[in-house]
C-alpha cells in the first residue's frame, strides 16, 4: 500500500473540505513523479507544482512557518550527504546512483514487533502532511523546507517500544557500489544518529518521504528520512534503512568523530558555540533576494521551537550536552 | 645595423612583456569568471551561477586562489634553482602582489557580504574563532610585503628586505592552518596544500643544509 491509498480512509469525516483537497493535491504531485525516485529514471526533471500553501487547519500550532521558504533549486542541489562526497554539490551530482525502490527498513531492538518491513509497509495506514520547517545546519547556514511526511511517533509506536526503549537508533544505508563517497574515509560508516526516545515521539520529529510536494530527491535523503527541525541539521538522518529502540544511549557519526564538537543532543542554540565558529546567527538560504550579500539573521534557541520542545530538557546544562 | 630587425636585447625585452602580459592575463582569469557569475547573479540572468550560498563560494574561491598564488610565488625559487634559470624571478613579485589582491577580496568578502551589516559580531568573529584569527594574522602579514614590493622599498630598506620578506613563509604556514581549521572531515584538499607547502619549505631547509655541509667541508682541518 502506497501512501495515495491512505486518502481512501474517509478523512473527510474529521477534516474540513479545503484541508484534504489539499493534501490530496499534494499527494497527487507525489504519486504523479514515482519515477522520480527509482535510479536511472531521473533524467527529465518536470516543471514545479504551484507553491504549496498549507491551508491554516492543517497546519497544528507552530508546527509550519511562513517564513519565505528556500527555492528547490537551492534545497536539491546544496546537500550535506557525505556518502556522495563532502561537497555541497556532490549529492546533486553523484546520488542518482541511489536506488530507492524497493527499499527495506530493519526495525528492532528494544520492541514488542520488531521485523523488517518495506518502505510501503512502514508508512502504511498514515496520512501524509505537511511541515515547513527551518532546518538550520550546524556549519552556519538555514533553510525553510516544505516537508512530506508523517510523524516519527506514528510510525515508531506501531512497533510497540517496551519501557527499556530509552532511544532510538537511525542508521543510512552504506553501500559503496551505489554511495561513493562511502569508498572515502570522512567519516565511520554507516552513518548513525539517535534521538532520546521523549525526542523521537515528539510531534514535530517527522519521518519525511517529499519535499515541496514531491518524492524526495536522492540527495535529500531518499526514499525516506527524518526532519528534526530543533537540532542542527545532522541530527536529521537520511536515506533509513534501520530503526533500533535501545536503552543505552546509542553512539552517533558527528559525534564519534569530533565528540569537542558535536553532541548527541545537538539542539540548535545561539549561546553554545561550536569550538571553531560562532552559532550565534545563520546565513538564510532562501528566496531569490539579496543572494550576494548574505541574508544573516540571528539564531533562536531551539531553532525557533523552544515553545514546543524546551520542557523536555528543563533542568538540563544546554552548554554541557551540546 | 639596428634598423630592420629587433636587436636580441630588445627581442626578449619584448617576450617578456609578452610573457608577463600573459601572466596577468592568467591570474585575473579566476577573478573574470568570478565576477561575471557575479554579475549573472545580481542581474537575475542565472542566479544560481554561484550556487545555492554565493557567499560562500565567492569566499571559498577568491580564498583558495589566494592560496594557490602564494604557493606558486613560492615556487619560484626552487623552480631558479632547478632550471638554472633567473626568469622565473621576474613573475616573482607579480604573483605575490595578485595572492595579495585575492586574499583581499576573500577578506573583504568575509566582512561585507558574508558578516554585512552584523558589525557588532566582527570582533568578535575575528578574535574568537581561531581559524579566522590565523586567516586575519595572515592577511596582515601579506600587506607590509606588499607596500614594501617596490624597487623603491627594496632599495631603502637593503639587507632588511629579504630579512621582512622571509615573513611570507609564516604566512603560508597560516594560510594553509586556517584552510585546515575550517574544514569538517574532509582533509584531502587542505592536506594536498599542506603538502605542497612542505615540499617547498623542505626544499630550502635542506639546501641551506647542503651549503652549511659544502661550507663546513671547504674549511682547512686544523
Amino acid at each position: 500500500m502506497d501512501l495515495r491509498d491512505a486518502l481512501r480512509i474517509p478523512a473527510a469525516d474529521v477534516t474540513p473540505e479545503d484541508v484534504w483537497k489539499q493534501r490530496r493535491r499534494l499527494v497527487a504531485g507525489l504519486a504523479a513523479l514515482p519515477a522520480l525516485g527509482i535510479a536511472g529514471c531521473a533524467e527529465a526533471e518536470p516543471p514545479l507544482p504551484p507553491a504549496p500553501t498549507p491551508a491554516p487547519a492543517q497546519v497544528q500550532d507552530g508546527f509550519s512557518t511562513d517564513e519565505e521558504p528556500t527555492r528547490w533549486e537551492d534545497a536539491t542541489s546544496y546537500n550535506n550527504f557525505y556518502e556522495f562526497g563532502s561537497g555541497k554539490s556532490d549529492p546533486s551530482r553523484a546520488a542518482r546512483t541511489l536506488r530507492t525502490h524497493p527499499w527495506q527498513v530493519e526495525v528492532g531492538g528494544e520492541c514488542g514487533r520488531p521485523g523488517v518491513v518495506d518502505l510501503d509497509g512502514l508508512l502504511e495506514g498514515l496520512l501524509p502532511e505537511e511541515r515547513i520547517y527551518r532546518l538550520r545546519c550546524v556549519e552556519g547556514w538555514s533553510m525553510v523546507i516544505p516537508w512530506l511526511g508523517v510523524p516519527l511517533a506514528s510510525v515508531l509506536r506501531r512497533f510497540e517500544p517496551t519501557s527499556r526503549a530509552r532511544y532510538v537508533a537511525f542508521t543510512t544505508l552504506a553501500d559503496p557500489e551505489q554511495m561513493p563517497g562511502v569508498r572515502q574515509r570522512t567519516i565511520r560508516w554507516p552513518y548513525r544518529e539517535g534521538l532520546r526516545i521523549d525526542e523521537a515521539m515528539h510531534p514535530l520529529a517527522f519521518l519525511a518521504t517529499g519535499i515541496y510536494g514531491r518524492p524526495l530527491p536522492q540527495q535529500n535523503g531518499a526514499p525516506v528520512r527524518l526532519v528534526v527541525p530543533w537540532k542542527y541539521g545532522f541530527k536529521s538522518i537520511k536515506s533509513i534503512v534501520e530503526i533500533r529502540f535501545t536503552e543505552k544511549m546509542p553512539p552517533t557519526s558527528w559525534n564519534q568523530l569530533q565528540p569537542r564538537e558535536y553532541g548527541f543532543f545537538a539542539n540548535v542554540n545561539p549561546r553554545v558555540d561550536h569550538p571553531r565558529w560562532s552559532q550565534a546567527t545563520e546565513r538564510r538560504i532562501a528566496g531569490t533576494t539579496s543572494r550576494l550579500v548574505a541574508n544573516r539573521i540571528e539564531t533562536r534557541l531551539f531553532n525557533g521551537y523552544a515553545d514546543q520542545v524546551a520542557s523536555m530538557y528543563s533542568g538540563m546544562d544546554l552548554a554541557r550536552w551540546y | 645595423m639596428n634598423g630592420a630587425r629587433p636587436g636580441p636585447r630588445r627581442q626578449s625585452r619584448r617576450r617578456e612583456a609578452a610573457a608577463k602580459a600573459l601572466a596577468h592575463a592568467l591570474a585575473l582569469v579566476p577573478m573574470g569568471v568570478l565576477l561575471w557569475q557575479a554579475w549573472q547573479v545580481a542581474g537575475g540572468a542565472n542566479i544560481d551561477a554561484l550556487g545555492a550560498d554565493p557567499v560562500a563560494e565567492i569566499e571559498h574561491r577568491t580564498g583558495i586562489w589566494a592560496l594557490r598564488l602564494l604557493l606558486l610565488t613560492l615556487a619560484i625559487t626552487p623552480l631558479r634553482q632547478i632550471t638554472g634559470r633567473s626568469w622565473p624571478v621576474k613573475f616573482r613579485r607579480m604573483l605575490g602582489l595578485y595572492a595579495f589582491f585575492y586574499a583581499s577580496v576573500h577578506l573583504a568578502a568575509f566582512l561585507v557580504l558574508d558578516l554585512g551589516g552584523w558589525w557588532s559580531t566582527i570582533f568578535q568573529e575575528v578574535v574568537q574563532r581561531p581559524y579566522i584569527t590565523l586567516g586575519v594574522l595572515a592577511w596582515l602579514g601579506l600587506v607590509p610585503l606588499a607596500i614594501t614590493s617596490t624597487r623603491g622599498w627594496m632599495r631603502r630598506l637593503g639587507r632588511r628586505w629579504g630579512q621582512l620578506h622571509r615573513m611570507v613563509y609564516a604566512v603560508a604556514v597560516l594560510a594553509v592552518a586556517h584552510f585546515w581549521w575550517i574544514v569538517k572531515s574532509d582533509l584531502r584538499e587542505p592536506l594536498l596544500y599542506a603538502a605542497i607547502l612542505a615540499a617547498l619549505l623542505a626544499w630550502r631547509l635542506l639546501r641551506r643544509v647542503a651549503a652549511r655541509r659544502r661550507a663546513a667541508a671547504a674549511q682547512p682541518a686544523p
